[in-house]
């Protein structure tokens, strides 16, 4: 536990040092925002003010929260160990006496950690200003919510981790990497809500874990699912991140073992 | 007899190379990179293993510590099999790649050294005790607070030992530690690592290109070729066996067609009409400075240089010694 303590503070504190990459990145995501929920707002004036169960005010606030948190999740790149693979630091890893996805994914997780709030205060406040929020006044889809987000956050890790590891067998990853951005941007809820999807892309998002990435937390904390719903969304966000973090381990565990027995 | 740290026997590794051949063939070689090994290290030596490149030393560094399987033969380090046990060895050995970092690269030196006392599960009230020491004798007070991203070659490197001796291993390995060191880095390290060794008891396996190195980290030399061992003895033996010389190159004010008979010297060559002369000498038998003596009596030095016999030379020496006498090489 200690371990994995340090290894979140390290994570916090690599990306506490790149400031103004930090301040960019909430700049961006403030004026996207800005820009998808006047898209939203207009989507549901045009359906008669009201579509999916999103009003005007609601919908605006989604815009806004997913803004807030796809930095947190890390929608759109990471590649840390897919390199290492591919440069061969990845032995460095294997000879310490740790586990590496426990290891990879409490750097991921300080990280996560460090980006919510620069990344994630500005959007908000924006939104706050411009459209308003309509937000819960109990604390109980807050605290079903922050669970929620570091399901979020460690269920990403595990898709990244997966995608990462196709470095093991492949040598050029833009394709893999760049596959997954678009699948984790359309299907995680980050360009329009899941609920908004046609049936079939719904359900085909239903078998993915990337709505239980961004969809699902934005639910919660907005009690869209409250209650038992709400706890129902939880498990399923568990059972993803089990499965992906498992599935990931047998993979590491067979690249690791070609580049061990095969000498990469 | 306790059990040797190190034991190796007719290890081999083979790596599939494949190449184009015609337009959708590939063509499949096997290639060994280490090719029946066979060595012990007992607890406490000091080893320096080396070899061209490409010889093998690397792979049989991956093997050691398992993160390369064994083609052939068998491996056991600290007692353990390294591949099947490599989280139980990693806690026992330190391990420096010259060319690759163990610390956290955008972060501060003292935060890698924090990251691995947790990885090492180094107990909270004694590890910082011997981040001081290892902060005190490798003098990396002035930058740890530095992210590593911008130490020099000699500040990250002098980083990346005192990684691999946080936790105390009984072995430590260095991959080629002191490559791209200047003169005055190359010592202090030296320095540093006898000190660790009388202080520990920490066993040490080098590789290297440096004969300076060998000379003055190593009681004993393993010299690989083409991952066959051709030498294991200690470096005035392998002195002895294939004439590693230094060569001294004069040059001198007023040119002299011969310096004549200096004792323990051979004369190489003379160059520029006199004005240049190349004399070889092995350590052992005279100095540099009794040579220069010799030669100040015969006429007035004006430069002077030493060359080392490089790690090269003596394996390609060993290599034809032993096709004349097409039998491996002895230790005497």
């Amino acid at each position: 536990m200690r371990l994995f303590a340090t290894l979140v503070v390290l994570g916090f504190r690599r990306w506490s040092t790149y400031r103004l990459a930090t301040a960019a990145g909430a700049f961006t995501n403030t004026v996207f925002g800005l820009i998808k929920a006047s898209i939203m707002v207009g989507a549901i004036g045009a359906a008669g003010g009201e579509l999916a169960g999103y009003d005007a005010r609601t919908g605006a606030t989604y815009a806004w929260l997913v803004q807030a948190l796809v930095a947190t999740v890390n929608v759109f790149n990471w590649s840390e160990l897919a390199l290492r693979v591919r440069d061969g630091d990845i032995a460095i890893d294997l000879a310490r006496p740790v586990d590496p996805q426990l290891a990879y994914l409490a750097g991921f997780v300080g990280r996560a950690i460090h980006q919510l709030i620069p990344r994630g205060g500005p959007p908000l406040l924006a939104g706050a200003l411009v459209t308003g929020l309509a937000l819960p006044s109990t604390p109980l889809p807050y605290l079903l919510g922050a669970v929620s987000v570091v399901l979020g956050v460690c269920v990403s890790f595990g898709v990244w981790w997966l995608v990462n590891l196709s470095a093991f067998w492949l040598v050029e990853l833009r394709g893999v990497l760049t596959l997954n951005v678009v699948a984790m941007a359309i299907l995680s809820g980050l360009a329009i809500p899941v609920h908004w999807f046609p049936d079939w892309l719904a359900t085909l998002a239903a078998l993915t874990p990337y709505p239980s990435i961004l969809q699902t937390p934005v639910d919660i904390v907005t009690a869209r699912v409250e209650g038992t719903a709400a706890l129902g969304e939880l498990a399923v966000q568990v059972a993803w991140l089990a499965g992906v973090l498992l599935l990931g381990r047998l993979v590491f565990a067979r690249g690791a073992r070609k580049l061990v027995v095969q000498g990469g | 007899m306790t059990e040797p740290i190190i034991q190796v026997r007719d290890l081999r590794r083979e790596f599939v190379v494949r190449s184009p051949a015609g337009r959708l063939r590939r063509a499949r070689t096997v290639v060994a990179a280490v090719d029946g090994l066979t060595f012990d290290l007992a607890e406490g030596a000091a080893v320096g293993y080396i070899g061209a490149n490409g010889a093998g030393k690397s792979t049989t560094i991956k093997m050691l510590t398992g993160i390369l399987v064994p083609t052939a033969g068998t491996v056991r380090t600290c007692g353990l099999d390294p591949v099947r046990r490599r989280r139980e060895l990693a806690r026992q050995i330190g391990v420096v790649f010259g060319q690759r970092s163990q610390l956290w690269w955008d972060l501060p030196l003292a935060e890698s050294f924090r990251a691995l006392a947790a990885i090492h599960r180094l107990p909270e009230q004694s590890w910082p005790a011997r981040r001081d020491e290892l902060v005190d004798r490798l003098d990396l007070g002035g930058f740890l607070a530095t992210p590593v991203r911008q130490l020099s070659l000699g500040q990250r490197i002098r980083g990346e030992i005192a990684a691999a001796l946080l936790h105390s291993p009984r072995l430590l390995i260095l991959d080629e530690p002191t490559i791209g060191l200047d003169v005055l880095s190359k010592e202090r390290l030296r320095v540093f690592l006898a000190e660790q060794r009388a202080l520990h008891g920490t066993t040490l396996l080098l590789t290297t290109h440096d004969m300076d190195d060998v000379q003055r980290l190593t009681d004993r030399i393993l010299v690989v070729d083409h991952g066959r061992l051709v030498y294991d003895g200690t470096l005035p033996g392998l002195s002895a066996q294939v004439g590693a010389e230094r060569v001294m190159v004069v040059d001198l004010v007023e040119p002299l067609p011969d310096l004549g008979a200096i004792d323990g010297a051979r004369r190489v060559a003379v160059e520029s009409d006199g004005m240049r002369h190349r004399l070889a000498f092995t350590p052992e038998r005279t100095t540099a400075g009794a040579i220069l003596e010799a030669i100040g009596r015969r006429g007035q030095v004006r430069d002077l240089a030493i060359e080392e016999p490089d790690i090269e030379d003596v394996v390609r020496r060993l290599y034809l010694a032993q096709v004349s006498d097409d039998g491996p090489a002895a230790a005497p």
